[in-house]
């Protein structure tokens, strides 16, 4: 369980979270909606470990997050991995797609060529492909590999933040079918951030909306 | 060339054109001259023939758009759609003349106004510059807020696009362009850091109205907003159709183009696959990759379409889908052409008898 608990955050004066309850389930998708501005992005950078919060604490699989971007620990910091709505600003324009998937397993200090190309072939992407660097590929071809590239590390939580809003319908059907099949066969928890409520009804098992100025978590799951 | 030309008669209105077009083309099926003073917006359309636009670069030939024919008409909108890199940004950019210097265009584009035609991928910059841009044409461009430029707030951009216009009152005018978009008059005198999502699109649009264009040509306008705001923004482009202007909208975004577009035309690899009305074509899709993108969507069958799209680079001689498609067989070697609104060699039914 990747869990946020009474999570605030500020930015100056502006309280952007108020005391958040948030619970990532392992195996199951959790989906967080809410409208422009509520906090969705911030909640999402806070349980990927990229923001500490002003208050409140983050839970992971038990543990409690104590330090946070670099300076967490690595067992933890893979343990998330976090997809953003712009893959241009996510992924380093000097490297190629095959080294921007790689670049995990590369920081680790364990590569594993194979699976970069078994992840390469899964999202999508072809040969000729794998040797461009950013500026030669499109929105959508990026993404597919921002996507390999999350998943490379086999985190336990995958947090996509509003990962296909930008991308054409059959795109978008192809990577959220690369998640789901990721967290069918490995178990993760995913939280789905969308605005789209079409995307939430087919993809999400359970939806937790945030409000502009409400607490978000809805009623616990039984039991 | 920029010769000017006296508008042909209008094409034969192909009987799809859905009844109720917008209150100023009630004439829209009658000959251009028949419909009053040469002034009057029914005169007025944008005719697109065998568009055609590659860039050069070393070694590799990008072929971004080829053989695009459309037609766009007051009151109407129609919305080209697409996945990202198929060429739908630079079509919009030939139009302008706003491409770089390696493109080469080739094709026509007649703007039709005011009794005179104007072909546009000839015409020199001076031209487009004094009578196109901002004044026939105006643009909202894809992520309004990153348009802006960040050191000045929006009324000193939005006051100096009217004042470059010719327009004598700016200020004045920049309050009303603001007001009639829905923001406040003193929300102009923030910097576009200070605007949200929702009001840097305002801005973009009173920018793109200022020299009062009758055709509005609006680039993936939506990129980063969600969807109340889409939905906002594609209402605003409904509105604009319905005071008489035209609106070509470029997105890859279907539910957005379903809001708001008359007409639809799906491009796939720089080539426009199908064509017709909106509802039809998202309803009963001819064109396999038509519908394989309709299908994809998470309120239908939500499954991709197998494969990417080709590079522009290394185009296939026949039918560019053919690699992806179920339907392909030994015909698809030889191109397609879009003959009845659809380029296929094994179109689906479209329900008619």
């Amino acid at each position: 369980m990747l869990e946020a608990r009474d999570v605030t955050v500020r930015y100056g004066r502006q309280v952007v979270l108020d005391r958040v309850s948030l619970r990532v389930e392992p195996g199951r998708v959790t989906g967080l909606a809410g409208p422009s501005g509520c906090g969705k992005s911030t909640l999402a950078r806070v349980l990927a470990l990229m923001l500490r919060p002003s208050g409140g604490s983050v839970v992971l699989d038990g543990q409690a997050v104590g330090r946070w971007r670099q300076r967490a620990p690595r067992a933890q910091r893979t343990s998330v991995a976090l997809l953003y709505q712009q893959p241009r600003l996510a992924a380093d324009p000097r490297l190629t797609l095959t080294e921007i998937i790689a670049e995990p397993l590369a920081a680790a200090g364990r590569p594993d060529p194979e699976r970069v190309a078994a992840l390469a072939a899964e999202t999508g992407l072809t040969p000729d492909l794998l040797t461009r660097r950013p500026h030669e590929v499109s929105d959508g071809q990026l993404q597919r590999a921002c996507v390999a590239r999350a998943l490379v590390l086999e985190p336990r939580y995958l947090i996509c933040d509003e990962m296909t809003t930008m991308l054409d319908a059959s795109t978008q059907a192809h990577l959220v079918a690369v998640v789901e099949a990721y967290r069918e066969r490995s178990g993760a928890g995913v939280l789905a951030v969308s605005h789209d409520d079409a995307l939430l009804d087919r993809w999400a098992h359970r939806r937790v909306r945030l409000g502009e100025t409400e607490l978000g978590e809805a009623a616990p799951a039984p039991g | 060339m920029t010769g000017a030309v006296p508008a042909g008669p209008a094409a034969p209105a192909g009987g799809a054109r859905a009844a109720g077009a917008g209150r100023a083309t009630t004439t829209a099926t009658a000959p251009a001259h028949a419909a009053g003073s040469p002034g009057s917006p029914a005169d007025r359309r944008l005719r697109v023939e065998e568009l055609t636009v590659s860039f050069r670069l070393p070694g590799a030939t990008v072929r971004a758009v080829t053989g695009v024919r459309f037609e766009v008409r007051p009151g109407r909108c129609l919305a080209l759609v697409g996945e990202s890199g198929c060429g739908k940004s630079v079509l919009a950019h030939a139009l302008l003349g706003l491409l770089p210097g390696n493109a080469e265009v080739s094709g026509r584009a007649w703007l039709e106004q005011d009794g005179q035609g104007l072909e546009l991928l000839g015409a020199p910059q001076a031209v487009l510059a004094r009578r196109v841009r901002g004044r026939a044409i105006g643009l909202i461009p894809q992520s309004p807020a990153t348009h802006l430029t960040p050191v000045r707030t929006a009324r000193a951009q939005l006051e100096e696009a009217l004042r470059e216009l010719g327009h004598p009152r700016p200020r004045e005018r920049a309050g009303e362009l603001a007001l009639r978009q829905g923001l406040h008059p003193a929300d102009l005198d923030r910097y576009p850091h200070e605007l949200s999502g929702g009001m840097a699109q305002r801005v973009a649009n009173a920018m793109a109205l200022a020299g009062d264009p009758w055709l509005i040509l609006a680039d993936e306008p939506t990129g980063g907003l969600d969807r109340p705001l889409v939905d906002k923004a594609m209402d605003a482009l409904r509105a604009l159709c319905d005071e008489g202007r035209a609106v070509l909208l470029i997105t890859h975004d279907l539910r957005a183009a379903e809001r708001v577009a008359d007409d639809l035309a799906v491009m796939y690899a720089g080539r426009l696959v199908e064509t017709g009305p909106a509802a039809r074509v998202l309803d009963r899709p001819r064109h396999p990759y038509a519908a394989g993108l309709v299908d994809a969507r998470p309120d239908r069958a939500f499954v991709p379409i197998p494969g990417m799209p080709p590079e522009l680079t290394r185009l296939p001689d026949g039918c560019a889908f053919a690699p992806r498609c179920a339907r392909a067989d030994a015909a698809c070697a030889a191109p397609p052409v879009l003959a009845d609104g659809v380029a296929c060699h094994h179109p689906g039914e479209d329900g008619r008898a």
